[in-house]
């Protein structure tokens, strides 16, 4: 900088030859590139060839040239499932092979059953039924916590609602669930009324006494078939206890009751045959089983 | 190397560097585009991918007008945390009557390629209409407004033509008998004889958003709860080659 001309680690004009170029009166210097920089150039050149015959790079008439490693995408894909898988065989199998009622009794089993099916969980059954397994009672995603069970609490009973789903359309022998029917179309605005007086009665609510009583008729006559005279449900049929605080649909409050009378209720579940493993079901089932609520 | 020292010919006319520069462009085209067109393996031969029932097909309409493909990829790539997440990694074959493509390149949200059946169409509603109801940590706008919107499938024969022009083989049935399969997908007590035998027994037959009417909401529905559901993997060997 201190003889006043630009810092450059080139020679100036008249110290090299120029390339000849010339635009209006303005050359263009040929200066050489720095080593480092050409020599980085020519081994990325060389690297770029290497990789080529290495990789599967070339097409040709019946498909790209293979590459000397023998590398594929998908064949590192089932490489690295099939390790492991081969890891866990032993246990996927003990566990497949044991009775899934048994599976507490092995504490090597149940550990693995909880941690594999706190992984599945967390992946497939979180959506609907929350990250804390306690459910989302706007929609209608039961509750997994409490002892309240539709289809059954038993791990047995869970592994059969995760195998086969509940109302799943494309499951033949999904859970036998007849849809809530929409009562707004059959009953009487009035006969509706008194039938939620009767249900907020029977789930120790504040009620109406005598549109409870006109309700009680109603709800032999219509709803018993499903819930049971007393209200108390029917896992056959996926029919909820309408008899304790538990809800599967809002707060239990009038306004919720009335609606699913009248515009009915049939919530699905889908069946995870075909889409997990049945050692993942069976995981998952324990892992549910094992939340609290488990009978 | 006399002849680089030409460059300056190329350089001072237009006409020259254009035809040169076109040759160039072609031969990077050639090398990288035609193979696919004639190797055998750039697709796969599997069963059971079929075309989009006409309904299926307005909710993918639906689907890229609101962009969802911003957000949602539909490519499971091979790879073992993808795959156990997902399920199994995106065939070519199941994306060949997809004009365009949905792969996508962005994950805000989770891949969509396999979404089908995996919740009901009641979560499915639940979520579109207010995301965070039932994942609270979700970022994903609210899509309620699908639900006003009643549609009749007036323009769906001239969609699927479109689509056959570009060679997605729907037949001359298949678009005269358009606007009742569009319909008769959403109400489980139509007719829907027509529709099972031009599209399969597998195709879902029911009201999606559980309101009476066709709504955008039961065509978006729809198009998910198929995703990822039809190829039939007992076809499939893997190709070891790719």
């Amino acid at each position: 900088m201190s003889n006043g001309k630009p810092q450059s680690h080139g020679k100036g004009k008249g110290e090299v030859e120029t390339t000849g170029h010339s635009w209006d009166g303005i050359e263009e210097l040929s200066n050489p590139l720095p080593k480092w920089w050409l020599y980085s150039f020519y081994l990325c050149i060389l690297f770029a060839f290497g990789y080529t015959v290495l990789y599967p790079a070339w097409p040709l008439i019946h498909g790209a040239t293979p590459g000397l490693l023998g590398y594929s995408t998908r064949g590192a894909e089932a490489a690295e499932m099939k390790a492991w898988q081969a890891e866990l065989a032993p246990l996927q199998q003990k566990l497949v092979a044991t009775d899934i009622a048994a599976v507490k009794d092995d504490p090597t089993l149940l550990q693995y059953a909880n941690s594999s099916g706190a992984a599945v969980f967390r992946t497939y059954c979180v959506q609907c039924h929350g990250a804390g397994a306690a459910g989302n009672a706007t929609g209608g995603y039961p509750n997994l916590l409490d002892d309240d069970w539709l289809h059954g609490g038993t791990v047995q009973a869970i592994y059969t609602t995760i195998l086969h789903g509940v109302r799943d359309p494309h499951d033949p022998d999904t859970r036998p669930a007849p849809d809530m029917p929409a009562w707004g179309q059959t009953l009487q605005k009035a006969d509706i009324a008194n039938v939620v007086q009767f249900v907020l009665k029977i789930s120790g609510q504040t009620f109406d006494a005598t549109q409870a009583e006109a309700g009680a008729k109603v709800f032999a006559d219509n709803c018993a078939a499903c819930h049971g005279e007393q209200g108390k449900g029917n896992q056959d049929m996926g029919a909820p206890n309408l008899t304790d605080a538990i809800w599967l649909y809002g707060d239990g409050s009038q306004a919720v009751i009335t609606q699913t009378v009248e515009y009915g209720r049939a919530g699905v579940m889908p069946s995870w045959t075909g889409r997990l493993s049945d050692a993942d079901m069976r995981s998952v089932s324990i892992y549910v089983h094992g939340l609290g609520g488990g009978k | 190397m006399a002849f680089l020292d030409k460059h300056k010919k190329i350089e001072t006319n237009a006409t020259l560097l254009l035809i040169f520069a076109f040759l160039v462009v072609t031969i990077g085209g050639l090398v990288e585009i035609v193979p696919l067109f004639y190797l055998n393996n750039t697709i796969e031969k599997v069963a059971g991918v079929r075309p989009y029932t006409p309904l299926e097909l307005t909710g993918r309409m639906i689907y890229m007008r609101e962009g969802c493909f911003y957000c949602h990829s539909q490519m499971i790539r091979p790879m073992r945390d993808e795959v156990e997440r997902y399920g199994h990694y995106s065939l070519a074959a199941e994306s060949m009557y997809d004009h365009p493509f949905q792969w996508g390149s962005e994950r805000q949200g989770p891949d969509l390629a396999r979404v089908g059946g995996r919740y009901s169409d009641h979560w499915h509603v639940d979520h579109l209409i207010n995301p965070q109801s039932v994942v609270p940590e979700s970022i994903m706008p609210k899509f309620g407004f699908l639900m006003n919107t009643m549609i009749d499938g007036k323009y769906v024969a001239d969609l699927m033509r479109t689509n056959a022009e570009v060679g997605v083989p729907y037949t001359a049935d298949d678009i005269a008998n358009a606007q009742a399969d569009f319909a008769a997908q959403d109400d489980p007590n139509a007719d829907s004889a027509g529709l099972l035998k031009r599209y399969g027994e597998k195709v879902n037959v029911r009201n999606f958003d559980g309101k009476p009417g066709v709504s955008e909401m039961d065509a978006l529905v729809a198009y998910l709860q198929v995703l990822g559901t039809m190829v039939d993997f007992s076809t499939f060997t893997p190709d070891a080659s790719r």
